[in-house]
């Protein structure tokens, strides 16, 4: 890598999760279990870079998920090492 | 979900060379939040498609919005929107999008604004949402930009054009003639200055490249600003996405 990667923040992300979640996400609270980060998913940081979106803890890079739309369809690696709580409506 | 809706330009306006806001009539569209962005989607005639993400820079309203979007030479998606997108031509777009980059209208909190080149647009929604609704709330915005040449929204961020609205503006590399501040990057003694104190306890956004964001965030942490009263929105140098 000769250029250090730039990343974009977890709210780019409310589009393509909408795809796949019913609720806004990037308003969802993510509590890392790795390095123990707490705070909303739209701080996490997006790297689009490569083939699809590729999203990491801003506090310790930990892959958090990968998101690539292939031939056979919408591919969601939900890596994790984290705990998300979702707002819902009553 | 998000559904892919289709977008017609039914004007535009040109707010530097490089920079032209898109009024879109979007028939169903129920309005904003002020912050939020749409995906833009282009399908050209082969299949393929491209997306991006931009900001709104509209106050909600039923059935319209506008974006106004950067000319990115080597992006897939600007040059078409800036350059050849036409009245009558048609876009998709999905949203509203994102929750978090939000400002509350109902809340009576100052708010910092702090924009970035064209981080200036959500920011500028905010401020039209928030002259469309009658709050008090008041704004400080802080307007980084290189050069004159390329202010956006003049007028409307024009002197006085707003009383409950300060607006103040750093060029970083050319400044107006007779200006008093000369060409320097945003600081933090700007932050100081024209921002509200910690004390205030505003709600803090900040949207620009990545670099300036990281910047003026530490800067406000630095005055005493809680983590949790900032909020961030970044855009690479391929523009949003």
């Amino acid at each position: 890598m000769s250029t250090p990667a730039t990343h974009l923040d977890g709210n780019v992300l409310a589009g393509p999760l909408s795809e796949v979640f019913a609720v806004d996400v990037t308003a969802a609270e993510r509590h890392c279990a790795h390095c123990g980060d707490h705070g909303a998913f739209a701080r996490l940081r997006v790297y689009t870079d490569g083939p699809g979106l590729v999203v990491r803890c801003p506090g310790c890079e930990v892959l958090v998920l990968r998101l690539v739309r292939t031939p056979r369809g919408l591919v969601l690696d939900l890596g994790g090492t984290g705990c998300i709580t979702l707002p819902v409506d009553d | 979900m998000a559904r892919w809706t289709p977008a017609t330009l039914e004007a535009d306006r040109w707010e530097t060379p490089t920079a032209r806001t898109l009024v879109l009539s979007v028939p169903g569209w129920t309005g904003h939040r002020p912050g939020q962005h749409v995906d833009v989607r282009l399908r050209a005639e082969d299949g393929y498609t491209a997306e991006r993400s931009y900001s709104i820079a509209s106050a909600s309203a039923p059935d319209r919005l506008e974006l106004t979007v950067q000319l990115d030479p080597d992006g897939e998606v600007s040059p078409y929107l800036v350059g050849d997108f036409a009245v009558g031509d048609r876009v998709e777009v999905r949203g509203p999008l994102g929750g978090w980059f939000v400002w509350d209208t109902t809340a009576p909190d100052p708010v910092v604004l702090i924009g970035g080149g064209s981080g200036i647009v959500p920011l500028m929604a905010m401020v039209r949402e928030r002259h469309r609704t009658g709050s008090r709330a008041l704004f400080r915005l802080l307007y980084s930009l290189r050069t004159p040449e390329d202010r956006y929204y003049r007028t409307e961020l024009g002197p006085a054009a707003d009383p409950g609205v300060d607006v103040f503006v750093a060029y970083t590399r050319t400044a107006p003639p007779g200006s008093a501040r000369g060409p320097e990057r945003l600081s933090v003694a700007d932050l100081n200055t024209h921002g509200f104190p910690a004390e205030f306890a505003p709600v803090c956004f900040v949207c620009g490249p990545t670099g300036f964001v990281e910047t003026a965030a530490d800067g406000l942490l630095a005055l005493g600003h809680a983590p949790d009263r900032i909020r961030t929105e970044r855009y690479g140098a391929g523009g949003r996405r």
